[in-house]
């Protein structure tokens, strides 16, 4: 039999893309019917800290609204965007364009800014709980657009500033080359220059292919940095920090700071090396009774992968969209800025956050907290995974309103 | 201190022998796959997902049945082997009639198959396997650590591909499967069993992948997606090695390892395409590959 290399290649290409299989919209009933799209990573680095869960959250915030019983008809709907800002903004526009009256969670900045601008466009309701750019109430927000769980900013000044204060002044960045990791690097860094530190190198890796890190560790290693600055996230760091552990970085005196860390990649790390480290998240499903009640109810549906903060906020922001289409009625609520202007002028509460607030430019506004890694001896359940060291209140979690450069924001 | 190119000398003395370490398993999987479509005119898009179901099966003997890492190193190449000649026998077979482009299709699908169930039992970031106490220290080499693992899997790698090596191309055994591949009805009028030899052949390749499996099982994070990251660049080596070239799969691997070892040096952002610029400048001036035939 005789193959060609030209047949070879295109049938690959043409077999990829049969895998970005768009999903298909039921057909809309009268009444009081929506539906919510849930565009998240469900099959790459960060499904766990999306994917699956976001919907269970998601499904969870209305049955604890109580969707049904008052009279709503919510459709929930899935689309993976492959980590491709092309294949999000596509997904986003069908989705709109055939009545999906809420878009949810997104993880990738690239995606989520992507999806930011398509919201805009048909004026439609966007909940970002997932994506890390603080551009999105910066410079690319919009009317539209609300993001829940935790920023660039949150990361870099709780994180970091953290390691600044304890002594870490020189720093080795190992960096996702997209919007994010530059984004969370570069104010990172800014943060450690304020603080008196040095930064000493930094490498930008491809993002998503990458899987091996040991020539950047070793690079970092030998630039003799305190400090190893992850700026990546989901799988990324845990295998870089896997690795790390393996190239004996940590052994030797230096420290890692893992920029955006969920408790979904310590479980994959292991107790045994992530033990010690310091990360920031907006939400701990083993912070007080309700938060522990939450996670019993998600978790009976999402057996192998407890909630991290970004589910939470898909849970936290489903409910609250839920109750500015209940004050506002669901014809307007089809007007995306109508629906979160509603969510902005009402306070927020659930059992995930509490009570909160969502300022003007479409910052959803919580304490963070920093938390240590437990030792494996000090875990004494399935994900009791963390110790807290300091709670930063919303008002420092997040750069300042006007900082931002947010259209929206008068001066 | 000595540079080279800007870069301390240690620095890429480091970089070589992280390259050596990747092409090893560049080595170990192409090899597999250069067996399977070299003998078997098979493209195995599976590949990848049997690389990851080997490291999974390691991770499994001992989290549920308490089997170590040696052990695994013959059982799991054993379990998924076996359970490569059952796919042979009821599904590969009935193809290999067809345009090679269906068995492309066919394994890719059974790859996202396997991968979308791996990922709903284990979640996307998947599951830690250490390495074996007795490996799990770091040596000094002055100029860099090196983790006793990866000097353990260099090691392990050299000799898994020159045994197959050896077994295919200078042995009895070797010269048979060939010559079963290239005249099946001849071979099988001295009373060989081609079929079963054939199906032996395709489990045989399997089995190297999920080796590297093991391998890589305390290396890497044993997740869904492990193989599936791998595969285009192991595909970029058959091509380069010269597709069905068991040697030039081999040597390709290793060295195209170290030529991203220093990329990730010199410039690290290109460090995803580097292998595929090597693939196209060869195939502009080989269209064969360093080591294929022209036919």
């Amino acid at each position: 039999m005789k193959v060609s290399r030209r047949k070879v290649v295109t049938t690959g290409a043409a077999a990829t893309a049969v895998a970005a299989v768009m999903p298909t919209l039921p057909a809309r009933a009268a009444g009081k019917s929506l539906t919510i799209g849930v565009c998240s990573d469900f099959s790459g680095t960060y499904s766990d800290v999306g994917g699956e869960t976001s919907v269970v959250c998601v499904k969870q915030a209305l049955a604890d609204f109580g969707a049904a019983n008052k009279g709503y008809d919510v459709t929930v709907i899935k689309g993976d965007h492959q980590n491709k800002p092309d294949v999000g903004a596509g997904l986003a526009r069908q989705w709109f364009d055939s009545g999906v009256d809420l878009l949810i969670d997104v993880p990738n900045s690239a995606v989520g800014l992507a999806i930011a601008g398509v919201a805009a466009e048909k004026n439609k309701a966007y909940i970002n709980s997932n994506a890390a750019t603080s551009k999105l109430t910066g410079t690319a927000c919009n009317a539209q657009t609300i993001h829940w769980t935790y920023d660039t900013y949150m990361l870099s000044h709780s994180t970091g500033g953290a390691m600044v204060a304890a002594g870490g002044k020189s720093w080795f960045f190992i960096t996702a080359n997209y919007a994010f990791g530059q984004l969370l690097r570069d104010q990172t860094m800014a943060v450690v220059k304020a603080g008196g530190g040095t930064v000493v190198g930094d490498v930008d890796y491809p993002f998503p292919q990458t899987t091996d890190f040991s020539s950047f560790l070793v690079q970092a290693q030998s630039s003799g940095a305190q400090v190893l600055g992850l700026a990546n996230a989901g799988k990324d760091t845990v295998n870089s920090i896997k690795q790390a552990h393996q190239f004996g970085i940590t052994q030797s005196g230096m420290k890692i700071a893992g920029l955006l860390i969920f408790i979904n990649d310590i479980h994959g790390i292991g107790l045994d090396i992530a033990q010690g480290l310091i990360l920031t998240e907006s939400f701990y499903w083993n912070m007080n009774d309700k938060t522990r009640a939450l996670t019993k109810r998600i978790v009976a549906n999402s057996p192998n992968n407890y909630p991290c903060m970004g589910h939470a906020g898909c849970y936290a922001g489903t409910l609250h969209f839920m109750k500015a289409v209940d004050a506002i009625g669901v014809d307007a609520a089809s007007s995306g800025s109508a629906v979160v202007e509603q969510m902005k002028k009402m306070p927020t509460s659930d059992d995930a956050f509490g009570q909160r607030s969502i300022r003007e430019d479409g910052r959803f506004m919580c304490p963070s907290y920093l938390f240590q890694v437990k030792k494996p001896g000090e875990s004494s359940t399935p994900w009791d995974y963390y110790n807290l060291l300091h709670t930063t209140p919303a008002e420092a979690t997040f750069a300042p309103v006007a900082t931002e450069g947010c259209p929206l924001v008068k001066a | 201190m000595m540079m080279i190119f800007g870069k301390p000398a240690p620095l890429l003395f480091g970089q070589l022998l992280l390259g050596v370490i990747n092409g090893s398993f560049y080595a170990m999987l192409s090899m597999g796959l250069a067996i399977i479509f070299g003998l078997l005119k098979i493209i195995n898009f599976a590949h990848g997902a049997m690389f990851m179901i080997g490291a999974f099966v390691t991770w499994g003997l001992l989290n549920y049945l308490g089997i170590n890492f040696w052990f695994a190193l013959v059982l799991s190449p054993v379990i998924v082997g076996a359970a490569g000649y059952a796919l042979e026998r009821t599904v590969i077979s009935r193809i290999y009639k067809l345009d090679v482009l269906y068995g492309l299709l066919l394994t890719f699908g059974l790859a996202q198959l396997v991968q979308g169930a791996m990922t709903i039992n284990f979640g996307s970031s998947g599951v830690s396997y250490a390495a074996p106490d007795i490996l799990s220290g770091v040596m000094n080499l002055g100029f860099m650590y090196l983790p006793v693992y990866r000097g353990f899997v260099i090691f392990a790698a050299v000799i898994i591909c020159f045994a197959v090596w050896f077994a295919i191309e200078k042995t009895k055994l070797g010269a048979l499967l060939r010559a079963a591949t290239e005249n099946p009805a001849l071979v099988q009028s001295f009373g060989v069993n081609v079929p079963q030899l054939i199906a032996l052949t395709f489990a045989g390749g399997v089995a190297l992948a999920a080796l590297a499996g093991v391998l890589a099982a305390p290396l890497y994070s044993v997740n869904p997606d492990m193989g599936s990251n791998l595969i285009n660049t192991v595909f970029a080596v058959v091509v380069i090695g010269g597709m069905g070239s068991i040697g030039g799969a081999i040597l390709t691997g290793f060295a195209l390892g170290v030529i991203e070892g220093f990329n990730d040096v010199l410039y690290p952002p290109g460090s995803a395409v580097v292998v595929f610029v090597v693939m196209a400048i060869v195939l502009l001036a080989r269209p064969a590959g360093l080591f294929g035939k022209v036919t």
